[in-house]
C-alpha cells in the first residue's frame, strides 16, 4: 500500500498538481474491474496450471490425486498430439505470413488510393464482424462440392472437374488456411494502414526527388516506419491463429482423418468429449509454452531492430 | 486493378451466402449453381426458423451480449482511468496482463472456469457465460479506454480543481462528457465480441433452449456435411446482421481507438 501511495505521488507531481492524495479512490475504481479479473482470469489461469500436474477427470467420485509430470510424461509419446502441434504451427504459419503480405500489398494500395478508401473500409467491415461460425458456414458454402461456387467458377474457366474441397485428405488444410486468412485480412490491413500513416511523407517525397525507385522508397523510408506496428501485429497474429477453434470446429471439425484437426480442437475433444481434465489442462501448457518461446524471439528480433535505427 | 481483385476475394463468399440464402430448393440442388437466384425466395428464411429455436437463441444471445456489454464498460471505464493517469506499479501490472491475456489459450482458461462455474451451479446458464464474457472483453476494452482517456487532456481537469471542483465533481461534469463517445463504442465493441463468441458458449452451453445463436447455428450442419443449405445460409446471413450494423455504426472510432491504445502506450 505504500508503495502505491509513493508511485501514485511521482505520478501526480508530473501532472503538476497538489492537495490530498485521493489513493483509496483510486483503490475503489480499480477494485470493480481487479476483482473479476483476479477471480475469473488470473485464479482460474493458475487453477488451470495447478490441474496439468494432477489426474483430475470429469464426474469422477474419487479425489483428484497430484501426478507430478506424469501428463507430461505421456504427452511426450503422444503422437497424435505431436501431429496436431504439427499442423497448429502450419496452421498458424501459413496463415499468418500471407495474412501480414497480403494486408501489407492492400494497405499500400488503399494509403495510395484514396478514392476507393471507402469502398474498401466498408468491405473490410464484412470478415471483421462476423461471427466466426457464419463465416465457417459461408465458406462451407463456397466450398461445397456440388453447390457451391468455386467447382461451380472451376468448371466454367475449363479448369477441370471440382472436388471436395474440405473432404480431400490434400487439400482440406490448405483450404482452411484460405479461409483463415480471408477471415483475418481486415484486421490486419486497418494496424498496417495506421502504421503507414505514420510514416513521414516528406521523407518519401525527398527520395523520390532523389531518384529512388519504388521499391528502394518502400526499403529505406517506409518500413522502417511500419516495422514496429508490422511486428506487433504478426505476433499478435500468430498467437490468435494458433489458439484458433471455431472456424476449423465449423470447416471440418478436424477431418479429415485428423488432417486440420489443430491443437485446440484436440485439447477441446480430450477435456469434453473425453473428460480428461488434467491431461488436456498439461497441452494447454505445452500450448502456452510454445508461444512464449515464439515471443521471446520476436520481442529479440524487435529489439535489435531498435539498435539499427 | 490489384485494388480490385482485393475487393472481389473479401466480397465473394459474402455475396454467394445472400445468394445461396434467397434461392429455393431446386436451384440449390441444381448442378450449375448461379451467382444470382433466378426466383429468389424467403422459403429458406421460415424453414430456418421451424428447424431450430433461433428467435430463442436470438434473445439468448441479445442478453448475453448486451449484459456482458454493460458490465465490462461500467467495470472498466474506473480502472482505465487510473491506468491513464497514473504511472504505478497497478498501471504497469494491469497493462502487462492485458498483453499477457492475449496469449492465454483458452483451454487452459476453460477447464478451471467450468470447474469453478459448475461449483457455483452456473453452467448452462447465461449469467456464468455472461461473467466469462465479461472477463473476456476486459483486455480489449481497458485497452481501447485508457486511448480514449488519454486523449482527454488533462488541463481540463486541472482547470476544474481550479475552479473549486472536488475530484467527483471533475470526472461527473468534465471527464465523463468527453468520454462519453469512446465509452459507447468501447461498449458496442464488447457487445460484438460477445454476440460472435462460439468457443465458451460451446461448452458452458448444454441445453438447447440456454444457447446462443452461433451454437444454434452449428446445428444446423447435422453429421458430414449433410447441411440443408438453403435454411443454414437464411439462419447465418440474420446472425450475421447485428453485429454488422452495430459494426458499421462504431467502425471509424475502433480503427482510431485501437491507434489511440497503439501510439501513446
Amino acid at each position: 500500500m505504500t508503495s502505491v501511495t509513493a508511485t501514485a505521488r511521482t505520478g501526480r507531481r508530473s501532472g503538476g498538481r497538489s492537495g490530498k492524495p485521493p489513493d483509496h479512490g483510486a483503490w475503489f475504481l480499480v477494485l470493480p474491474a481487479l476483482i473479476p479479473i483476479l477471480v475469473l482470469s488470473v485464479g482460474p489461469l493458475l487453477y488451470g496450471i495447478a490441474l496439468a500436474f494432477t489426474d483430475s477427470q470429469a464426474g469422477r467420485t474419487a479425489p483428484t490425486q497430484w501426478t507430478g509430470l506424469l501428463n507430461f510424461r505421456d504427452l511426450l509419446h503422444d503422437t497424435l498430439f505431436w501431429e496436431s502441434f504439427r499442423i497448429g504451427l502450419l496452421w498458424a504459419v501459413g496463415v499468418t505470413v500471407p495474412q501480414f503480405l497480403l494486408a501489407l500489398g492492400l494497405a499500400l494500395l488503399l494509403d495510395q488510393n484514396l478514392r476507393f478508401r471507402w469502398l474498401a473500409r466498408a468491405l473490410a467491415i464484412i470478415p471483421w464482424a462476423m461471427p466466426e461460425v457464419v463465416v465457417g458456414i459461408m465458406w462451407r458454402l463456397v466450398y461445397n462440392p456440388d453447390a457451391g461456387i468455386l467447382n461451380e467458377t472451376i468448371g466454367d474457366l475449363g479448369l477441370g472437374d471440382g472436388r471436395g474441397w474440405l473432404t480431400g485428405l490434400g487439400t482440406a488444410l490448405p483450404a482452411v488456411i484460405v479461409v483463415g486468412v480471408w477471415a483475418g485480412l481486415p484486421q490486419t490491413t486497418v494496424a498496417l494502414l495506421a502504421g503507414l500513416q505514420n510514416t513521414p511523407h516528406e521523407l518519401h517525397e525527398a527520395a523520390a526527388i532523389d531518384g529512388a525507385g519504388a521499391w528502394r522508397r518502400f526499403r529505406t523510408v517506409t518500413w522502417p516506419a511500419l516495422r514496429p506496428v508490422a511486428l506487433a501485429i504478426t505476433a499478435l497474429n500468430f498467437i490468435w491463429n494458433f489458439n484458433s477453434f471455431a472456424l476449423v470446429y465449423v470447416l471440418t471439425n478436424g477431418g479429415p482423418g485428423g488432417k486440420t484437426r489443430l491443437p485446440m480442437l484436440f485439447a477441446y475433444e480430450e477435456a469434453f468429449r473425453y473428460g480428461q481434465f488434467g491431461y488436456a489442462a498439461a497441452m494447454g501448457c505445452v500450448m502456452v509454452a510454445v508461444i512464449s518461446v515464439f515471443l521471446a524471439f520476436h520481442l529479440v528480433a524487435r529489439l535489435g531492430g531498435g539498435e539499427d535505427t | 486493378m490489384a485494388l480490385l481483385g482485393y475487393l472481389v476475394f473479401l466480397a465473394f463468399p459474402f455475396f454467394w451466402l445472400i445468394s445461396t440464402a434467397f434461392k429455393p430448393a431446386r436451384e440449390l440442388g441444381s448442378l450449375h449453381p448461379t451467382w444470382i437466384p433466378r426466383h429468389p425466395t424467403l422459403d429458406n428464411f421460415r424453414q430456418a426458423f421451424d428447424e431450430q429455436p433461433l428467435l430463442r437463441a436470438g434473445f439468448n444471445s441479445l442478453v448475453a451480449a448486451v449484459s456482458a456489454a454493460l458490465i465490462a464498460v461500467v467495470v472498466a471505464t474506473p480502472m482505465a482511468y487510473v491506468m491513464a493517469r497514473r504511472r504505478g506499479r497497478l498501471a504497469t501490472a494491469a497493462t502487462g496482463w492485458v498483453v499477457v491475456s492475449q496469449a492465454f489459450p483458452f483451454v487452459l482458461l476453460i477447464i478451471p472456469l467450468f470447474l469453478v462455474l459448475k461449483s457455483l451451479h452456473l453452467i448452462n446458464s447465461v449469467a456464468g457465460l455472461v461473467m466469462v464474457y465479461v472477463v473476456w472483453s476486459l483486455p480489449f476494452a481497458l485497452w481501447m479506454l485508457v486511448g480514449y482517456v488519454r486523449a482527454v487532456p488533462l488541463e481540463l481537469e486541472e482547470a476544474a480543481a481550479v475552479d473549486g471542483a472536488g475530484r467527483l465533481r471533475t470526472l461527473v461534469s468534465v471527464t465523463a462528457p468527453l468520454l462519453a463517445p469512446g465509452i459507447v463504442a468501447t461498449g458496442l465493441f464488447a457487445f460484438i465480441t460477445a454476440w460472435n463468441e462460439f468457443f465458451f458458449a460451446l461448452v458452458l452451453l448444454k441445453t438447447p433452449e440456454k444457447q446462443t445463436l452461433p451454437v444454434v447455428l452449428t446445428h444446423f450442419l447435422g453429421a458430414e456435411g449433410a447441411a440443408d443449405l438453403g435454411p443454414l445460409a437464411a439462419a447465418a446471413f440474420l446472425a450475421t446482421l447485428p453485429s454488422l450494423a452495430v459494426f458499421a455504426v462504431i467502425q471509424r472510432r475502433i480503427t482510431s481507438g485501437m491507434l489511440a491504445g497503439a501510439v501513446k502506450s
